[in-house]
């Protein structure tokens, strides 16, 4: 059966909002680290000329929309990723066995996975605003939304991937340090792109997370290097085509 | 009376590596039957064929009248199962657990609230209900693997080695709540065991599995008497081809088996019989180290069928 079951989604939804709030140590651990940089970078480099960063702006207010999509790039893959624990685990093989389709286990891990990862990225916003950050809109906030639900979809989606072709947990530490971190510095989440060399310039226009966080820039604080309806166009063709790859490889990898 | 599961020819290769090899049985509804034998015989493979987890290569399998390459919802909506492994959300409470079977399994709110009431009266898990799952005990979390694959009220139960890892007591009450499920309920079950005395205690039929093909397969009790009789066991000391002789000769003795330094015979009333054989030996001038007498057990049952010890494969499995 290929339908689409919302029962399905909602429970695998319902599962990880509850290990979220059954966890909350993770959940504190997983919103200190971008806090750290949002706080001691923002805060250290307050005062810098920083090339590519327009006078007046200040470094904290830069850095703060690339913070947000380092916290959705780590959340979302490693939400993705989790299918390797479950089957580690052996739950994977109860969800296996239900008498429920694979696009709909797929689906319900992708809004589950994308709901802890908005949630987290709404704190650090609120406590950015509460460091003095300043959206040039509050109803670009929204657009701001949408972007972030797409840089979860995508790199979900992206870990889905992944997970489907790892048969145990060894793999992880590999992708966290040769995939994250490399798409992570890539897109130009901490400083300007223009200060990069052409190689790395041309390489940071295939990290989907580089129009994430430009798109963000757009709508959050008006300096990008292209506008906002590009970005997310740009983003709503990745995010599609990795759930899409990514439900591929799920349906056709070894359950047990 | 109709049958609950049909295998016909069944095969299931992995490469050039062959787990399940042209396996025919039936199961009656309402049966208690128990896949016996080694780990790596390939039982693990027939569940995981019959519960729609992996295709077989080839040959034929119903579950509930459903062939397993078929309408897969509907044959899952029919089944329960409970794994080797644990499969369980050790991050949830065993509440949260079994609510979301039950909601992936389609039930109603009410009726989910009663059929979880009634699956965790029945293996007395209500007080831990709200607990999670990762303070569980081996013994809790098996239980409620068995609470879980009960909610849906199966036609038929698979059961992958029940009791693995779990101690004597434990092992007891999982017999227990295994029986009521099977006598009280009316579910059909199979199981997998490498445990001869949980196949014997429980189940009504056995197959014997050895190398991905059904040894034997009868009630425990006519596969024991297969042996014919009360069986003695002999250990020897040196040479005893001698002794073998005379044996051979005696015909009350209805069967000699030998396995390294042992000798298995089989006759009735053995006990008689036992200064009939030290005289022999005496005569023979064999050297007798110990005499053992007993009942036939599955353990002898696997052994004359096999022409090994259930347990001499151990060391070497854990990789697959």
């Amino acid at each position: 059966m290929k339908a689409i079951q919302g029962i399905a989604i909602y429970v695998l939804w319902m599962r990880e909002i509850k290990r979220l709030l059954h966890a909350k140590s993770r959940l504190m651990g997983t919103l200190l680290m971008p806090l750290f940089f949002l706080a001691f970078l923002g805060m250290g480099l307050k005062r810098s000329n920083i090339p590519g960063v327009p006078a007046g702006m200040g470094y904290f207010v830069f850095l703060t929309p690339g913070i947000l999509g380092m916290s959705i790039l780590f959340s979302s893959t490693f939400a993705g990723l989790s299918v390797i624990w479950d089957r580690e685990f052996g739950f994977l093989k109860e969800i296996m066995v239900a008498p429920i389709s694979r696009i709909s286990i797929v689906l319900g891990r992708i809004v589950g996975g994308m709901t802890t990862t908005l949630f987290q990225a709404l704190v650090i916003l609120t406590i950015s605003l509460l460091m003095g950050f300043r959206p040039r809109g509050w109803i670009m906030l929204l657009p701001a939304i949408l972007l972030m639900i797409l840089i979860s979809v995508t790199f979900i989606g992206m870990g889905l991937i992944f997970a489907s072709n790892m048969r145990d947990t060894q793999g992880f530490n590999l992708i966290m340090n040769f995939v994250v971190f490399p798409l992570f510095f890539l897109s130009g989440a901490m400083f300007p792109l223009e200060s990069y060399p052409k190689w790395a310039k041309t390489l940071s226009r295939l990290d989907p997370l580089t129009y994430g966080i430009d798109g963000l820039r757009a709508a959050l604080i008006g300096k990008s290097e292209l506008p906002l309806l590009l970005n997310l166009g740009i983003l709503s063709g990745c995010a599609l085509l990795s759930v899409m790859i990514g439900a591929w490889f799920f349906e056709k990898s070894e359950y047990i | 009376m109709n049958m609950a599961i049909r295998v016909d020819h069944l095969v299931k290769k992995y490469d050039k590596n062959t787990a399940v090899d042209r396996i025919s049985f039936n199961v009656f509804e309402g049966e208690l039957f128990g896949l016996l034998g080694p780990n790596g015989a390939g039982k693990t493979t027939i569940i995981n064929i019959l519960a729609t987890l992996i295709h077989p290569t080839s040959g034929y399998a119903e579950v509930a009248g459903i062939p397993v390459t078929g309408d897969r919802d509907a044959l899952r909506h029919r089944i329960g199962i409970v794994f080797q492994e644990p499969a369980l959300d050790v991050r949830l409470t065993g509440m949260d657990n079994l609510q979301f079977h039950a909601m992936m399994y389609g039930l109603a709110k009410q009726e989910r609230k009663e059929r979880i009431a009634q699956v965790l009266e029945l293996v007395n898990l209500e007080p831990k209900a709200n607990l999670l799952v990762e303070k569980y005990s081996g013994g809790m979390k098996r239980r409620l693997e068995i609470a879980r694959g009960l909610i849906q009220h199966p036609k038929v139960l698979f059961l992958d080695e029940p009791t693995l890892g779990l101690d004597a007591q434990t092992r007891r009450h999982i017999w227990d709540y295994i029986r009521k499920l099977n006598r009280e309920k009316q579910i059909t079950i199979i199981l997998t065991t490498h445990y001869l005395e949980e196949a014997d205690f429980l189940c009504d039929r056995v197959a014997i599995i050895d190398k991905g093909r059904i040894a034997a397969m009868d009630t425990p009790s006519d596969l024991k008497s297969i042996l014919g009789g009360d069986m003695v066991h002999i250990k020897i000391q040196g040479e005893a081809s001698a002794y073998l002789d005379l044996l051979a000769k005696s015909d009350w003795i209805k069967s000699i088996k030998q396995h390294h330094d042992q000798l298995t015979l089989t006759m009735e009333h053995a006990d008689k019989r036992i200064p009939e054989l030290m005289n022999l030996a005496r005569q023979a001038v064999a050297g007798v180290q110990s005499v053992n007498l007993s009942k036939p057990s599955l353990e002898d049952v696997f052994l004359h069928f096999t022409g090994r010890n259930i347990r001499e494969d151990e060391s070497t499995d854990g990789f697959q």
